[in-house]
This record gives structure tokens, sequence and C-alpha cells, in this order.
């Protein structure tokens, strides 16, 4: 018991030294990113992309991986925080040329808040709808569920680009001149810090509610879980960390339109998810720096590409999206459930693969010697 | 018993009807505090519907369902339980995936006061490690403290069964309703079962309302019995009684009319 004890003292303190430098490394490459913003630019706005997916592919987990309900309205919770975000933060001088058309509403025309009021308003503004339209749909089932609110992540996209709120979201103008990040150390501390918020909830006992409703809704009423508060808590929660990476998302691209909030944005959400596997939080951050970054380092695909004078067909536009998909496929064959399936990543982990591999090894050695 | 005896539960003329099917027929019954009470009867007499109309799964057609004197009527099932009654399933249902500890952890919430934010932020830690403390006291007690890492759905059979009911004790109920907990056991292990709800009787003053099949176990262990057919109370006494009710033998073994 003792010695077990010690062992584990052991492993907690290994665990936070590489921890620790865990951080150190990520902090030290940021601040050389962010030093040399000028020549890394491009590295530097796939790194913002990738943790502006990875807070909402883990807010899509909360509710897909860790409570079991099949939601797909991702984007239009994600297009909610990224208008209240545009709306509250584009400079009041710059509002008349983003609405020369229609003119701006007067009720925001002399609204500008600061970004993370902005943000957290977005996030909460999202949230509000979806307690809202939680009340109906989450009595719905699997199927049934992500049908509804993919119509209702369009009915928010509808809504958006319709010619009636012009005043407010320009309609199918879409906003510009939204102010952006100055640093990659904002996007990452927001990143971490929601991340780490919803890290902190599901692993809580409301977490180890959603958990118990995911695996079985009337065992989990039967122990005294309302199921329909539970979803509805996941629900609304989801949304607002969904919400908060549309804001982040439209200070990243600065400017926005109703057409990059489509259901194909929910799909790439659900494909970092899939990928990271379903149930696992870092498996969603692993999976949307992969996604990402793959997406951008098959880049070359798109090229004309002649070998020895002969143009070859395929290496057109748009052709690295058949290549992307293609490896797609093969990472959901080999890994059915996920890179992480519904594992974390952790330092005993990585460890005892390590151990594991070493021990391999050494007895493949041994039998090798003996059959000699 | 010289004490007055209090009913913990009260069916009176419950029916539950699907369509045209009345799976539960102006069913009326009483548990008396203490007690432990069979009910049984061939496959589809209704026995489970019965006990779903019990704990909310199922509103009731028409008819009252009390506990403590109190009408359940429009209660739903966590509402249920949060008042003393808990259940296991006939076919056994865990939560498959996680843990033994966390399994039993997850019944302990029910009388928690965190809410949502204080949790997250973990200011209910007091509360926190109070709940985890008397999870690991409870598996101790049954003997599955060792097992407390273990996947659930990694248990063998008779275990899951065990984890179950210590899931349902784990809410403090007043009144255990178990669906067939000696389903698939062997006699050795039915004879063990027997013993067991006899003393969580004891340890954890409760009453026991349980659907069963095995004859031995219930004509052992129970004070008194119903007997449903086809929806319909056909019988009611003590296990004497009932083994000698010409109704329910016919009910019972009528297969061996036809053979």
């Amino acid at each position: 018991m003792n010695s077990l004890d010690i062992d584990m003292a052991k492993k907690k303190k290994r665990n936070l030294i590489w921890n620790l430098v865990l951080v150190a490394v990520v902090l030290v490459l940021s601040a050389f990113l962010d030093a040399n913003k000028y020549t890394y630019s491009y590295t530097i706005s796939i790194m913002e992309r990738s943790l502006i997916y990875a807070v909402v592919a883990v807010s899509m987990n909360l509710v897909n991986g860790f409570t079991g309900l099949f939601s797909l309205g991702q984007a239009g919770f994600m297009a909610l925080g990224a208008y209240v975000t545009a709306i509250f933060t584009i400079p009041l001088g710059d509002r008349p040329s983003v609405y020369y058309i229609s003119g701006i509403n007067p009720l925001i025309a002399g609204a500008e808040l600061p970004i993370p009021v902005a943000l957290f308003l977005g996030g909460l503004a999202a949230a509000l709808f979806a307690a809202l339209i939680g009340i109906p749909v989450l009595r719905l089932k699997s199927d049934y569920l992500a049908i509804a609110t993919l119509g209702f992540a369009e009915i928010i996209r509808a809504l958006i680009a319709a010619p009636m709120m012009d005043t407010i979201t320009n309609g199918s103008y879409g906003l510009k001149s939204i102010p952006g990040f100055s640093s990659l150390f904002q996007v990452l501390f927001l990143s971490a810090f929601s991340i780490g918020l919803m890290v902190l909830l599901i692993n809580s006992s409301y977490g180890r509610m959603f958990k118990a409703v995911r695996e079985d809704e009337i065992a989990a009423e039967a122990m005294g879980i309302n199921l329909f508060k539970t979803k509805e808590l996941s629900f609304v929660i989801s949304s607002f960390f969904a919400g908060i990476s549309g804001g982040m998302l439209a200070m990243f691209m600065r400017s926005i339109d109703s057409k990059t909030f489509q259901v194909s944005l929910t799909y790439d959400i659900l494909l970092i998810v899939v990928i990271g596997g379903i149930g696992s939080v870092t498996g969603s951050v692993l999976g949307a720096f992969l996604v990402t970054v793959g997406r951008e380092l098959l880049r070359f695909f798109d090229e004309p590409l002649a070998i020895a004078g002969i143009d070859i067909p395929l290496f057109r536009p748009g052709f690295r999206m058949v290549i992307f998909s293609i490896l797609l496929m093969v990472v959901v064959l080999f890994y059915s459930r996920g890179l992480m399936g519904t594992k974390e990543w952790s330092w005993d982990g990585i460890f005892s693969f390590l151990q594991r591999k070493r021990m391999k090894k050494a007895s493949d050695k041994k039998t090798g010697g003996a059959g000699k | 018993m010289t004490t007055e005896k209090e009913h913990i539960l009260e069916m009176q003329d419950v029916v539950m009807q699907f369509g045209g099917v009345k799976a539960v027929d102006g069913l009326t019954l009483e548990v008396n505090r203490g007690e432990i009470i069979a009910l049984i009867g061939p496959n589809g007499a209704g026995k489970t519907t019965a006990f779903n109309c019990i704990t909310g799964i199922y509103q009731p057609t028409s008819g009252a369902v009390l506990f403590k004197g109190q009408n359940l009527k429009k209660n739903s099932p966590d509402a249920i339980t949060k008042l003393g009654i808990a259940r296991t399933f006939q076919n056994i249902r865990l939560f498959s995936n996680l843990s033994v500890f966390d399994n039993v952890l997850i019944a302990r919430h029910l009388h928690a006061k965190d809410n949502v934010f204080s949790a997250t932020l973990r200011l209910n830690h007091k509360e926190e490690a109070r709940m985890r403390e008397e999870t690991a006291a409870l598996l101790k007690e049954q003997g599955l403290y060792d097992l407390k890492d273990e996947i659930a759905s990694s248990l063998p059979y008779g275990l899951q069964r065990h984890l179950e009911i210590a899931r349902a004790l784990a809410t403090d109920p007043e009144l255990l309703l178990l669906d067939e907990p000696a389903a698939g056991m062997n006699p050795q292990e039915t004879q063990e079962l027997t013993e067991f709800i006899a003393k969580i009787r004891e340890r954890y003053h409760l009453t026991i309302f349980m659907i069963e099949h095995h004859m031995d176990l219930v004509m052992q262990i129970s004070e008194r019995i119903y007997v449903l057919n086809f929806g319909r109370l056909i019988a009611h006494g003590t296990p004497e009684e009932i083994q000698n009710d010409p109704e329910v033998i016919a009910a019972y073994l009528g297969g061996t009319e036809d053979a």
C-alpha cells in the first residue's frame, strides 16, 4: 500500500514536470512566432484557425460525445456569436462604410463594446437561442435531433441574410472591418481558457451526469437525474462556447457573411470530432490541428504539375480535397473510433505505451534468440 | 409484528392501457413498511408494466399509485427516485462504459446541493469528497470496493446484478423494487441472493417489492405474494396460500394441460 502511494506521488511529480515542459514549449514557440509575425504570418494564421476550431470541436464533443445527443447546430450558434461580436466591435468610424447600402439601425449605431464583453455577449446570444430551441428539440432522439438542430442552424443563417435584417447584419453583404487579434497569445489564452472551463465541467459531478445520460437514459432517470434539465444544460453550455468560438472566428477572418456559417462548417467540426475521437477532449484538440494543418499542407496538389514536360492532368485546384478525403477515409478505416477513441491523452498513457514497446522489443529479442 | 402497519406503497385500481391492450387491468395492492413482497405471474402478465407505473416511466391510464400516502401522479421518474423509490431492471441497465465507482457515485448525486457553476469551479469540493467517501463506504460494505476501477460492462453477470442493486441502494431508498433479480442465476447463486436480499432489508431498513420467477426464492423470503395473469390480479396471500391456490396453479402450470 505504502509503496503504491510513493509510486503515485512519483508519477504525479513526473506528470507535473512534463506538463510544465509542455506549457513552456508551447509558450516559447508562440512567443517565437509572435515575435516574427511578419515572416510567419501564414503559420500563425493556421495556428489561430486550429485553436478556434479546437474550441468549437470540444463544445460539439460536450454535447455529442459526452452527453450522447446527436446535435448538428454548431454552425448556427457560431453565426450568432460571430455576428453579435462583429456588430458590437466594428469601430464607430468604420460603420458608415460597412453599412453603406441600407444604413445602420439606430439601436446599434452607437454601441461599441470592449472585445471581451462583445465575445461574452456573443456566447450568451448563442446560449439563449439554444435554451429556447432546446425545449422542443431535445425531446427528439438521435437522427431526428440531428435534423432538427441542422434545420435551426439554417434558420439562423437565413434570418441573418434576410433583407429585413440589412440595417443590423448588412444582409448578404456581410460585415467587415471587424477588429482582429493583435497577437497569437490572445487566441491561445482565449482558447485555453474556454477549453479549460469545459474540461473542468466534464470532470465535475455534472459531467458525470452527462455521461450517465449518454450511457442509459432510463437508468439515469431511475438514479434521480432529470433528463431534460441535464440535456438542456449540456446543450446550452455547448452553444455558449460555440458562440464564443464564432466570435473568435469573426475576429480572425476580419469580415464575415452568412455563407461563412453554412452547414459545411458544421460538417468540418463534426469531422474534427470524429477524427479525434467522440468523447475525447484531447482528441478534439488534436483533430482540430490535424485537419486544419493537413488541409494546408496538401495545397501543392492544387498547383498544376508537369513532370518531364508532361502536364499531370489531376493536379488542378480542388484536387487536394480529393486527397484529403481519401486520407480521412484511411484514418477512419484504421482508427474506427477516432485517433483517441474515448481516451484522453496523458503522460501516464504515453509512458506506459513506451514501456510496453520496449518490453515487446526485449521479449522479441529473447524469443528470437531462443528460436535460433 | 404488533406495531400498526403503515402502507408504504398502495396501488388503487391501476389500469395501464396501450392501444387496445390492457397490460395492467385494475391492479390493487398494498405494501407495508419493512415487508418483502413478491409479484409473480407468467411472462407477459404485466409485472414490469406495473413497476413502470410505480416508477413513473408510464403514467397509468387510470387509478392511483400512492407512496407514503402521496399520489405519484405526474411525477417524473427522477422525482420519484428522490422521494425514496429505487429500482433495478430486468435487463440490467448499468452505465456500461463507466467505472464501478462512477456508477454508484452518480446515484449519490441525488442528494447533492451543488449547481453547475459551483461544480465546474470546484466550489463543491467538500460535498464531492463526502459523496466519494460515502460511495467508497457503500462499495466496501457490498464487497465491491476492489472492483471500483473496473468498467461496469466488464464485470461478470452476477456482479453486474449486484452492482445494480448497490447503485440503487446509493440513492438511499425506503422502497426497493427488484425486477427479476435472480434472472439467469443458478440455484447456488439464487440461494446467495436470497440471503443477500434479507440482509440488505435489515441493514438499510428497506421495504422490498420484487418480481421474480424463481419459486424457491419467492417462497422462502416473501411475506406475501401477489399473482398477476393477463394484467389482472388472480391471487394474493402468504406463500403457503399461493402454493395451494388452484387458480394460480392453473395459470402457472397451465402448460401441462396442453402437454
